[in-house]
């Protein structure tokens, strides 16, 4: 799988919601993450694609939507 | 000598102009004078914390400086070297938290009595040096230097109640000019700032604060003797000093951001119209941001990291949940070690898990559960009150009104 669709289904199970047609939708500001979702999805990018990310490299406002996080994580690869 | 609290009278707004015009003009030149600004901070460090002050509070300070310095400094050169062991970060976040403890645990063991190594603004201090340790461990700070680690420390606009700035954030502004045009927008934003603080901080603060607070308070006195001793005036009295607490907290935030701003350094803004919030969590996002944002980065988030890696709770809520107590009861000890300060820090906990609870079973039943204009505003009203009454245990009036003869 690529990034892109490993995230999207990491945020499907964490959101409960597909955002595959909601690629700039702020994930925060919809409350479908929260600093609870965000702990989760780190885990998972580490367990799922072997990337860890610290928790002060979550800086908000780079991580806000589906394509900020997919970018993010293609940066860290 | 002269001696100031910050922000607190005409005279050190009137001196802080004079002394804030060359800076201006060099920064709407391009030039940033590293020289200058040192002179400054150190005449208004010594405004606040020398002369009649300087044997209780000036002394502390520089010990703590020194003491700080040197953990930061040394935990940075033991992680260039490529160690990274546990122990020794736990050790030296121990150790940056130390004074801290000892400064607000002391009143409570030796019968009300103030530390000796205390000194206006030793939280905020303090705050900004573990997150420097954390940030450091993490690797996200990698040139460590004493250079802007001692200036971000002791930026005396924020120095004595925040807003807590982040290192890597003020490394950026401190160490570049703001191009004109941005920098004149930073002015305006600024100089807006600090009227808007002067009407928050000394004409509704004092209303409430000075002129309406004591009245109610001493209503509320003679009214004792009901159920639990309340009475029409505690709940004035509730209201009252929520709005004195806000506009006076407020007001102080926008005179330091306002200041950082004339100095050409983005201090983060600690107030985003609080009593909009649609719920409680939304609340944490408006009121007081940089410190809750602070235990959000660095307490609640890190200990969801460890216990979720860990597996320590089967389920993610319980996970929440106790991270929750964990988080907001530290939060409540760090204002102090007294039973209303606690009491506070944990009755948000509890607000936060219902909250939370709520949300899951609004978004399960979606479909059965009303949402209009009139639920919003209901949720704002009963958001601000759950706030208010928070306050009231905040306020320590309840010990007095309880407990006092």
């Amino acid at each position: 799988m690529d990034t892109k669709e490993t995230v999207l289904s990491i945020l499907s199970d964490l959101t409960g919601s597909d955002l595959s047609n909601n690629m700039d939708e702020n994930l925060f500001d919809d409350g479908l993450l929260d600093s609870m979702g965000s702990v989760q999805l780190l885990l998972q990018i580490q367990s799922e694609m072997g990337i860890s990310v610290p928790v002060s490299e979550f800086v908000r406002s780079e991580w806000d939507t589906p394509n900020k996080i997919i970018a993010k994580v293609d940066s860290m690869k | 000598m002269l001696s100031f609290t910050p922000y607190e009278n005409p005279t050190y707004f009137v001196i802080l102009g004079i002394a804030l015009i060359p800076l201006v003009i060099g920064l709407l030149y391009g030039k940033r004078s590293h020289l200058y600004e040192t002179l400054v901070s150190l005449a208004f460090l010594l405004l606040t914390f020398g002369g009649p002050k300087w044997s209780t509070q000036g002394v502390a300070l520089v010990v703590y400086i020194i003491f700080e310095m040197l953990l930061t400094w040394g935990y940075s050169v033991y992680r260039k070297r490529g160690q990274n062991k546990g122990y020794i970060f736990y050790f030296a976040v121990i150790l940056a938290i130390l004074p801290l403890t000892i400064v607000k645990v002391t009143p409570a063991v030796d019968g009300g009595n103030n530390s000796l190594i205390g000194f206006l603004g030793i939280s905020y201090l303090t705050f900004r040096a573990v997150q420097t340790i954390m940030e450091i461990r993490d690797g996200t700070i990698k040139n460590f230097s004493l250079k802007i680690f001692i200036p971000f420390m002791l930026f005396f606009p924020t120095i004595s109640s925040g807003p807590i700035d982040r290192y890597r954030r003020f490394e950026g502004d401190f160490t570049t000019v703001p191009d004109q045009d941005k920098y004149l927008k930073m002015l305006g934003k600024g100089l807006h700032y600090i009227f808007l603080g002067f009407l928050y901080k000394f004409l509704l603060a004092y209303f409430f604060g000075t002129i309406l607070m004591p009245k109610l308070a001493h209503t509320a006195m003679i009214h004792r003797g009901g159920f639990l001793d309340l009475s029409w005036s505690v709940l004035g009295y509730m209201y009252c000093y929520s709005a004195d607490l806000f506009f006076d907290f407020a007001g102080y935030s926008l005179f330091a951001v306002g200041i950082s701003y004339f100095m050409g350094i983005e201090t983060p803004m600690n107030f985003n119209r609080p009593w909009q919030s649609k719920n409680i969590k939304d609340f944490w996002n408006r009121w007081h941001i940089t410190l809750s944002f602070w235990f959000r980065d660095f307490i609640f988030m890190r200990l969801v990291f460890w216990f979720m890696k860990h597996k320590t709770f089967k389920k993610p809520t319980t996970t929440s949940n106790v991270v929750y107590f964990i988080n907001m009861g530290i939060m409540g000890f760090w204002h102090g070690v007294t039973w209303f300060y606690i009491t506070y820090g944990l009755f948000h906990a509890a607000a936060l898990i219902i909250n939370d609870a709520w949300l899951r079973y609004k978004k399960k039943h979606q479909d059965s559960i009303p949402h209009n204009k009139f639920t919003e505003y209901f949720a704002i009203f009963f958001t601000a009150n759950v706030v208010c009454f928070s306050f009231l245990i905040f306020s320590g009036f309840l010990n007095t009104l309880w407990f006092t003869k």
